[in-house]
């Protein structure tokens, strides 16, 4: 007679609870490929289910064939997104940053008035912050005699990267507060200045804290794009909406904002799966 | 010199004393109104994302695997697509097809234009609210599961008295971060002309053209609203605080 095999955990309970409370497996809570293939399952079918309904009536032109004539006009206002998220996320970052570094100034005033500014903008709502932009920026600012013109567009990034700069500075403050205060009273023990210690010690130590949270937050941040078609700027959103009321059909709403919406799931879902896996990586372990 | 000037004008406090707002008494009730929606909008919000979040959590913990994935799938759906694409997706695409004969003998949408707003913006943060439920219980110390087992807790016990009791503790820094998220969000029904507050200011604005005094009401009505919030989660925090555990 072959022996039993030997059971893993000697108390039964025990075992039972262990599989309860074990972490879930990455594969189940993410589902890249699961959620893709649901996407494009459900996307598939109602683009094939009115096919067949066409039989009936060959002189309407099938779904898919419109969605692939719109697909470069789509694809451009894409591109534009895109080229409005890295461009507020580039000008957000770099006052972002300067703004957290103020948040920890040895001088109190500065310290405040960095706070205010930081609460001020991540409190209040993006739409209202581009409402702002759009409305009260002139359309062209006179300096030195020269006109600087500023169409819709620039005014929609500076809107979007004032909320990323206030995030940025929230983040930068707290990955500085991270780094152990032996570091800064022994870098200037060994003469360092106040502005040395910044720059060639703490600053390049926050990089990898603070990568995890940039990232999402330029995923958000290309998810927030949409917003700008509120305003008038002829983004992918408003891009569809022109191309729904050109074509005029009901049946093409609901395939429509599915293909955009997986436009932007396919954009931002690798972004937010290695956020995940960076995040797991440089988490602190108690 | 030109520049300086028209800079000095732009940031010119004139709002402060024409508040049209409070003195004209329309658009005061207007602009209240406005407020009472959007606060009615983050309030019922809140309340069916958390349900939501509640739900979701219990699901991923089942041992049903087609139930974890299905949950998933949904919350990596909703935190991947933007919310105004899903607004959009639910009010025009299936808010068409949803219809129902009037009384008048012509279609009528199913579900209001107010309903909608609420269910896509409690789908996006519900989304959000079950990974930091998820987080706040994986996050509960294997061996406090342990020590009740060996005190001859039940299961449900356990989770009723033990796990979700810390679990909540523990994720009240994200969820309040998520609702403050939320309550700024609820601005996107502007775009399917809910009457909310950004929606009356803009009526507001373009009828008496004070854009910037309404521009800067507006932005001190949200920082006030989140400011409550805050102050609200703070309070309870501070009330479920462990003793002994952070400062």
């Amino acid at each position: 007679m072959r022996p039993t095999p030997p059971v893993r955990g000697h108390m039964a309970v025990l075992h039972l609870m262990r599989i309860r409370s074990d972490a879930l497996p990455l594969a189940d809570r993410m589902l890249n490929v699961w959620t893709f293939a649901a996407l494009m399952l459900a996307f598939a079918a109602v683009l094939i289910a009115p096919a067949f309904a066409q039989v009936a009536a060959p002189e309407k032109r099938s779904i898919t064939a419109i969605l692939l004539e719109w697909t470069p006009t789509l694809a451009g206002g894409f591109g534009f997104n895109v080229l409005i998220s890295i461009m507020s996320m580039a000008i957000g970052t770099i006052l972002g940053v300067g703004l957290g570094v103020l948040q920890v100034s040895p001088i109190r005033p500065i310290r405040s008035v960095a706070w205010l500014i930081t609460q001020f903008f991540r409190n209040s709502p993006w739409l209202v912050l581009l409402f702002y932009c759009i409305l009260l920026i002139p359309f062209q600012i006179e300096i030195f005699g020269t006109k600087i013109p500023f169409p819709g567009w620039i005014k929609a990034v500076i809107g979007l990267s004032l909320p990323v700069m206030a995030y940025m500075s929230e983040y930068m403050r707290g990955a500085i507060l991270s780094i152990p205060t032996g570091q800064w009273e022994s870098a200037e023990s060994l003469g360092f200045s106040r502005r040395q210690i910044m720059t060639g010690i703490i600053l390049p130590q926050t990089v990898k804290r603070v990568l995890p949270s940039w990232m999402n937050l330029y995923a958000v941040l290309t998810m927030a794009t949409p917003l700008v078609s509120i305003i008038g700027v002829s983004d992918v959103m408003a891009l569809t909406r022109a191309a729904l009321s050109a074509e005029g059909r009901v049946d093409l709403l609901i395939p429509m904002y599915l293909y955009i919406l997986s436009w932007f799931f396919i954009y931002c879902y690798p972004i937010s799966a290695v956020t995940r896996l960076l995040e797991r990586k440089y988490s602190v372990k108690l | 010199m030109e520049f300086a000037n028209t800079l000095i004008d732009w940031l010119r406090p004139d709002w402060f004393l024409n508040l049209v707002v409070i003195s004209d008494d329309y658009n005061r009730a207007r602009y209240l109104a406005g407020l009472w929606m959007t606060v009615k909008l983050s309030v019922l919000s809140i309340f069916f994302s958390l349900i939501i979040g509640i739900l979701g959590a219990a699901v991923q913990g089942a041992p049903s695997r087609a139930l974890r994935v299905l949950v998933g799938a949904f919350v990596a759906f909703f935190r991947n697509t933007p919310p105004l694409v899903q607004l959009y997706f639910f009010y025009f695409a299936i808010g068409t097809i949803l219809r129902i004969t009037g009384e008048n003998g012509l279609p009528q949408p199913l579900i209001s234009n107010f309903g909608w707003a609420i269910i896509a913006l409690s789908l996006f943060a519900g989304a959000l609210n079950v990974e930091i439920f998820r987080a706040g219980i994986e996050a509960v110390p294997r061996s406090t599961v342990e020590a009740a087992e060996a005190l001859g807790y039940t299961r449900l016990q356990i989770y009723r008295d033990i796990v979700l009791p810390l679990a909540i503790r523990i994720s009240l820094p994200a969820l309040g971060t998520n609702l403050v998220n939320l309550v700024k969000t609820t601005t996107l029904a502007y775009a399917i002309a809910v009457p909310e507050l950004l929606y009356i200011s803009a009526q507001i604005w373009s009828e008496d053209l004070n854009v910037r005094e309404m521009m800067n009401v507006l932005l001190v009505s949200y920082v006030g609203l989140v400011a409550i919030l805050v102050w609200v989660l703070h309070r309870w925090e501070k009330t479920l605080r462990i003793p002994g555990y952070g400062e």
